[in-house]
């Protein structure tokens, strides 16, 4: 399936965000996902199946004035 | 002591963790500062990397309070789902609210904000918004459920210091009991002592102290200058005059010719 995971894309077997993480090698702490603009909580991320084109944004704390 | 949100702080001076030289020296000019409050961001994290988690536990162990921010956004959409995104990864409901509406000044567009303030008011996150000194702007947040201001006194980065002080005597006079932050556009020590000495309640800066040549001798510094301007806000500092006024009294003075 592909994807578009933080503006690139991507070709990935995982179904579900959570696999995808794992599949992208993402450790799983530390990061806050959306799936096409909307958020998934860290606990939805298993149940969050994925389809053709979805666009998935994965972001960690950094730096911010 | 200010009260932000129902929580009491002890510092007013709110500190940015961005473009230090190393993590280090950030942290040292958050501890220089003392500062109970370090403003924070999100962005993509790269696939096997922790870069993220590596910033957020040296933030806990600065053992400060965060507040994170939706910076470079310049859509409601955009920074909404930032907002939600942050309180996800930080674990708190204050946000520090941009919605950017110019690519070359970074200021607000005020409009963005206050409709992105009320669906996240909504949504149970305490607002700071980075906003003008429009008096009719500021209304309308307040009205959105925002319980904090924060007005820039010149463009991010600028470190111009306040360009319309008019304008931000204006907004003090007319929110008195609003906690009113001045973000963005402090340059040096002396900007922020005469903002507090206007009133403001606390101010935020990044780039003054992570750009100085040395950061936390800098933070130290401002943290003197946002002390020293509180205290004389309080002490009812005296206006300035059209006329020399002699301080020596004239009375007794003895006279030779």
């Amino acid at each position: 399936m592909k994807l578009t995971v933080n503006g690139e894309e991507r070709r990935v077997t995982a179904t579900t965000l959570a696999a995808l993480l794992d599949e992208l090698d993402y450790a799983p702490d530390f990061l806050a996902t959306a799936r096409n603009g909307e958020l998934v909580r860290a606990g939805e991320r298993i149940l969050c199946t994925l389809d053709e084109g979805d666009r998935i944004e994965i972001l960690s704390p950094m730096q911010g004035g | 002591m200010l009260t932000l949100y129902g929580e009491t702080l002890t510092s007013r001076l709110l500190l940015g963790t961005a473009q230090y030289p190393s993590p280090a020296i950030m942290a040292e000019a958050v501890r220089a500062s003392a500062c109970d409050i370090v403003t924070v961001s999100l962005r993509r994290e790269t696939a096997g990397n922790r870069t993220g988690g590596q910033f957020w536990e040296l933030i806990r162990e600065l053992g400060v309070r965060v507040l994170p921010n939706t910076a470079g956004c310049h859509s409601v959409k955009e920074a909404v789902t930032t907002a939600q995104m942050a309180r996800e990864l930080f674990g708190t409901d204050w946000i520090k609210l941009e919605v950017i509406g110019h690519h070359d000044t970074l200021q607000p567009d005020v409009f963005g904000l206050v409709e992105a303030a009320r669906i996240l008011s909504a949504e149970g996150f305490r607002v700071f918004p980075y906003t003008t000194d429009d008096l009719v702007v500021a209304e309308r947040l307040l009205e959105a459920g925002c319980e904090v201001l924060m007005p820039w006194c010149a463009p991010i980065g600028s470190a111009r210091g306040p360009v319309n002080v008019d304008g931000l005597r204006a907004i003090r006079a007319h929110f008195p009991d609003i906690p009113l932050i001045v973000d963005a556009g402090l340059g040096r020590p002396s900007h922020a002592g005469m903002v507090m000495e206007l009133g403001f309640d606390a101010v935020l800066l990044n780039t003054a102290v992570a750009k100085a040549g040395d950061p936390a001798a800098m933070a130290a510094a401002f943290a003197g200058a946002v002390e020293a301007g509180h205290v004389a806000f309080r002490a009812g500092p005296l206006e300035p005059r059209d006329m020399a006024v002699p301080s020596t009294p004239i009375i007794g003075k003895a006279v030779f010719e």
